[in-house]
């Protein structure tokens, strides 16, 4: 996995008016690799695209394609295309023409135009779709002639912006397992917008989570949910629970009135931590037993497990358990030192992880809201 | 369901009425004049008057002129829509209201006004005989005519390319750039096919009344320039000859018919073209 770089970002900035979008951005990518650029709506990982696309310019900081600088070079000249989020298919074309674009501006022969359309469109299963109306079809089958138009051009990188978000869910799990294989079997890079951690997780080699126009963690899928690198990157990848702790000394770390064994180490006696500990690891034990203890405050069946929030002096956590609890029973919680992960404090303290407010509608409504 | 139907039929029952009265009954009138004589007898003599008249003249010269005039408006109304539809959204606003402002005043006050400007004694005849250039000859003259008809007309053509241009996706406009399409390419493969419904509706609205005016010809024209229009008024109302004022309708219709017809069919081989 450690190919050459071929595009990097160096601090990158770029603000619209008094609003700062892209805030010393810098980032390396590889060649082959599918990274994914992960945050909400407002982060800037659009806009950074639109960078490295060529129809944003940056106001200050380096762009450099296979180690040349790209600054000053118009889209139409990059190696790179993009897929855009509403597809963007020219309707006065078919689905041949649509794909055949590229190939014409580059002043193919008729011969070769056919060959490549026909084995993009067999790449991406549309076989035989080449006269139809792009009007006539499908969400799902507009993406695909999208996807086959752009690498029809053979870029070295492929930029995806949000390129699945139009599509309802079975679809939009086909098509990243679709995704992923094309990238796969074309051996090209991948960067890929997405607000969804769920599949910025499941596709990618690395993921980069945003927020506020700055990068604030840059990692592998595990790395990024077992080792956030603060309370934002914890909350937004999955669940958390995370708290104000105290590390007492090396793997000792105190919270919720309890000093538990962890696995982390390096941080300063008596210093002020986060701690996120996922609720799919908290093992739930008799009242008595538990290192801690709280009473059940909400249940909702899901399916694979149980989701109950907890109160613990206060603080209200969000457990996962596949044994069926009650609201108003009072539980013990035992937590074992490789589930808990320590952070250093950061701007982010105090505004997450806690599942007081927590409800299912907000989560949706906030999935909504796009740029 | 029912009582759906009969609803509709009666809001739409005024308008039937108003077609039938303002659109039906004068094309009738228009299909039976040109086929009788004064007697009322069914006769084609009136259609083959066309034949030897210098009619034949007078209608190339209307649709000549017609085709002037809308590939001028073409020409001067793609950019100018182009720029618009371009700034920012208040300004285009203001653009737009500045293109219907003249709309708000009569033809013929517009057409007067043509007039006052280029007569040989008009304003502009008056600076230049001023600052010792002398006068140019301008009214009685095609160029007159067409810069009449251009002046009139020209927001029939830059509204409807405009309202396309503004409905274009700006991201198909980014994907044409991110598939290699330099400015030129963007303009000739993208932005010009998906403004050409506009085009053709403009094109229409322009060609149309310009083959069939008779004020702005009659008043800035003169004799020698006379347009299919001013014949026909001229055979309704001072030769009182309404039979083959209406044969000549008629045929103006069918010419225009014909013309669109052409027109429409541009269009779709274009596209047909392009699929190829």
């Amino acid at each position: 996995m450690e190919n050459k770089v071929i595009i990097q970002l160096k601090n990158i900035s770029k603000s619209y008016g008094d609003e700062k979008v892209l805030n010393d951005i810098n980032l390396s990518i590889r060649d082959k690799e599918f990274i994914t650029l992960l945050g909400p709506s407002g982060c800037g990982k659009t806009t950074t695209l639109r960078v490295i696309a060529g129809f944003v310019e940056p106001d200050g900081g380096d762009v450099i394609f296979d180690g040349k600088k790209i600054n000053d070079i118009p889209p139409h000249k990059r190696q790179v295309n993009t897929i855009f989020q509403r597809y963007a298919l020219f309707p006065h074309l078919n689905v041949y023409e649509n794909v055949a674009f590229g190939l014409r501006l580059k002043k193919k022969s008729e011969e070769e135009i056919k060959k490549t359309v026909g084995e993009m469109l067999e790449l991406v299963n549309l076989k035989g779709f080449g006269k139809r109306n792009v009007d006539s079809l499908s969400g799902g089958q507009q993406q695909r002639v999208a996807i086959a138009r752009a690498l029809a051009n053979d870029p070295k990188v492929l930029l995806l912006d949000e390129p699945l978000s139009a599509l309802d869910l079975k679809l939009r799990k086909d098509m990243q397992v679709e995704l992923k294989n094309i990238q796969k079997e074309m051996g090209i890079t991948f960067i890929y917008v997405t607000h969804d951690q769920e599949e910025a997780l499941s596709m990618s080699d690395t993921v980069v989570v945003m927020d506020n126009g700055m990068i604030q963690q840059i990692g592998t899928p595990q790395e990024i949910y077992n080792e956030p690198k603060n309370a934002f990157v914890a909350d937004f990848i999955g669940e958390s629970n995370i708290l104000d702790g105290v590390m007492k000394e090396d793997f000792r770390a105190e919270f919720s009135g309890h000093t538990f064994q962890c696995l982390d180490k390096g941080f300063g006696i008596s210093e002020e931590v986060d701690v996120v500990i996922r609720p799919e690891d908290i093992v739930v034990t008799d009242y008595e037993k538990g290192m801690i203890s709280g009473v059940v405050t909400s249940v909702t069946f899901k399916g694979v497990h149980f989701e109950i929030i907890v109160d613990i002096d206060g603080f209200k956590w969000m457990i996962q358990t596949t044994k069926e609890q009650f609201v108003g029973d009072r539980i013990g919680l035992d937590i074992d030192p490789d589930s808990i992960h320590i952070m250093k404090k950061s701007e982010y303290s105090g505004r997450y992880g806690d599942y007081s407010t927590f409800s299912d509608e907000i989560e949706h409504l906030s999935d909504v809201t796009e740029e | 369901m029912k009582k759906n139907s009969l609803l509709s039929k009666l809001i739409s029952a005024p308008h039937i009425v108003w077609a039938a009265i303002f659109i039906v009954v004068p094309l009738v009138m228009v299909v039976y004049y040109a086929f009788t004589d004064r007697n009322g007898d069914f006769t084609v003599e009136n259609i083959k008057a066309m034949g030897y008249y210098t009619y034949v003249n007078v209608f190339l010269r209307s649709l000549w002129y017609g085709i002037i005039v809308t590939v001028i408006c073409l020409v001067i109304a793609y950019p100018f829509a182009y720029v618009i539809s371009n700034l920012a959204p208040k300004t285009q606003g203001t653009m737009v209201m500045l293109i219907m402002l003249p709309m708000w005043m009569s033809l013929l006050l517009r057409t007067y006004s043509i007039m006052a400007l280029i007569s040989d004694t008009g304003i502009i005849n008056s600076f230049l005989e001023a600052v010792g250039i002398g006068r140019i000859k301008m009214i009685n003259t095609p160029f007159a005519v067409i810069l009449g008809m251009v002046y009139d007309f020209l927001p029939f053509m830059i509204l409807p390319v405009y309202s396309a241009m503004t409905k274009m996706d700006v991201s198909l406009i980014e994907t044409a750039y991110d598939l290699g399409a330099n400015k030129r390419n963007v303009f000739l493969k993208v932005i010009i096919p998906l403004s050409r419904s506009g085009i053709v509706s403009g094109a229409t609205m322009v060609f149309v009344p310009s083959v069939s005016t008779f004020f702005i010809s009659q008043r800035l024209g003169g004799s020698k320039t006379a347009l299919i229009g001013e014949i026909i008024e001229s055979l309704f109302v001072k030769n009182n000859n309404p039979h083959l004022g209406s044969a000549i309708s008629l045929v103006l219709m069918v010419l225009i018919l014909i013309c669109m017809f052409v027109m429409n069919r541009f269009g779709d081989e274009e596209e047909g073209a392009v699929m190829i």
